[in-house]
């Protein structure tokens, strides 16, 4: 049944307050969730105050220098720094983006930080990933086919085609959609979530694949598709400007075309 | 369970290859209402205030007979599939949602009974 408070050890403490060096012009707040596996404690809101005029323009740039300068059991995920890779996923005042991508100046007040949404907590920002990833495993995310591959050139696409897929191919599976759907949140352990829903649309479009029936013979399911209430959630937080909400739509239509 | 993959509980079941049938339903009985409701709330506006025997005469014409018929069979067809997915989303013991599913499904069936013997009643019974 639904819960409505946290359990008592997931409950928010205040945390250290960490202060600018005194000689600092223009200060920014930063209020991190952390946890500590090994500590036994709650979880905790740290406040970092840090002079922008020595830090980069970007959260991530933030997190570095406190990591870097201040604090360095601060613990999360990062690796392109520009967007590319999906590994700085969090919640950034209040929306689900990357760290690397969105600017601490647009963020009004003090910026609050927290990992992706219902998720386990691996340590402060580091979510577990394992669920989504293996949901995206589920779908078969490679191309399948029966005719043979040609001998002498690869598969051809037209143009047409090929402009099917866009929208799509960009995704980077940072999770921030998933982890921003209620109806993720309350049943993920069998709705596939818009992330994964997208990918899959990715491969039943695809031209070249010659598996679609089976993809949607996967998905025909009221868990694995049709928990999706059109929240648009997902379209909403996605820091790469996709729109899941839109693939998921085009399966369901294609699900009532082949009836 | 310790022993079994992310994957093996991914896949969990599987694909119940059902639910197409539940949604495209849920938009058609949705399409139907759309006028149905509407004219039900443009009537009542005509009829409110309006005497017993009036409304009785108007619900005894055939064609308005139809209507209502067609609007309380649609509309708590269309409010099971609906409750369902609640059910679904929000109930998380499986028997226990598996049980409230039934229920509701019983309670469509005996109000779609109720409201089509009452208007039977009304438009061919004559004296009431």
């Amino acid at each position: 049944m639904a819960q409505f408070r946290l359990p008592a050890n997931s409950r928010i403490t205040e945390g250290t307050t960490w202060s600018a060096p005194a000689d600092s012009k223009r200060i920014q707040r930063f209020r991190i969730y952390r946890w500590n596996p090994e500590d036994g404690l709650n979880p905790r809101v740290d406040t970092y105050e840090v002079d922008m005029d020595s830090c980069g323009p970007m959260v991530l740039d933030a997190l570095i220098k406190i990591k870097n300068e201040v604090d360095p059991t601060l613990t999360f995920r990062r690796s392109c720094r520009e967007g590319i890779c999906g590994s700085c996923a969090m919640n950034v005042d209040g929306t689900n983006t990357l760290a690397c991508t969105k600017a601490c100046s647009e963020v009004d007040g003090d910026v609050r930080i927290y990992p992706l949404p219902h998720l386990p907590v691996v340590k402060d920002l580091v979510p577990d990933l394992t669920h989504f990833y293996a949901q995206y495993a589920s779908i078969k995310p490679w191309i399948r086919t029966r005719t043979p591959t040609p001998p002498d050139h690869e598969r051809l696409q037209s143009k047409d085609d090929r402009e099917e897929l866009d929208g799509l191919y960009e995704c980077i599976l940072c999770a921030c959609c998933s982890t921003s759907c209620p109806s993720y949140w309350w049943n993920g352990d069998r709705f596939l979530g818009p992330a994964i829903l997208l990918q899959a649309y990715r491969w039943i479009v695809d031209s070249r694949d010659e598996a679609t029936g089976e993809r949607l013979d996967d998905l025909e399911d009221s868990f694995k598709l049709y928990r999706c209430h059109t929240i648009m959630n997902c379209t909403r937080t996605c820091p790469k400007g996709l729109n899941p909400a839109r693939a998921i739509a085009e399966i369901k239509k294609l699900m009532l075309a082949r009836r | 369970m310790a022993y079994r993959t992310p994957v093996k509980r991914a896949v969990g079941l599987g694909s119940a290859k059902d639910g197409v049938h539940h949604w495209w339903m849920q938009r058609v009985t949705a399409i139907a209402l759309v006028p149905l409701v509407l004219w039900f709330t443009f009537s009542m506006a005509v009829y409110a205030g309006a005497d017993f025997e009036t409304v009785r005469a108007w619900i005894a014409t055939p064609m308005v007979a139809v209507l209502l018929i067609a609007l309380i069979v649609t509309a708590l067809f269309h409010a099971q599939l609906g409750l369902q997915v609640v059910l679904e989303d929000y109930v998380q013991p499986h028997g226990l949602q598996l049980a409230c599913v039934i229920a509701v499904k019983f309670l469509a069936v005996l109000l779609i009974l109720v409201g089509v013997l009452s208007v039977l009643r009304i438009a061919l019974g004559g004296q009431t």
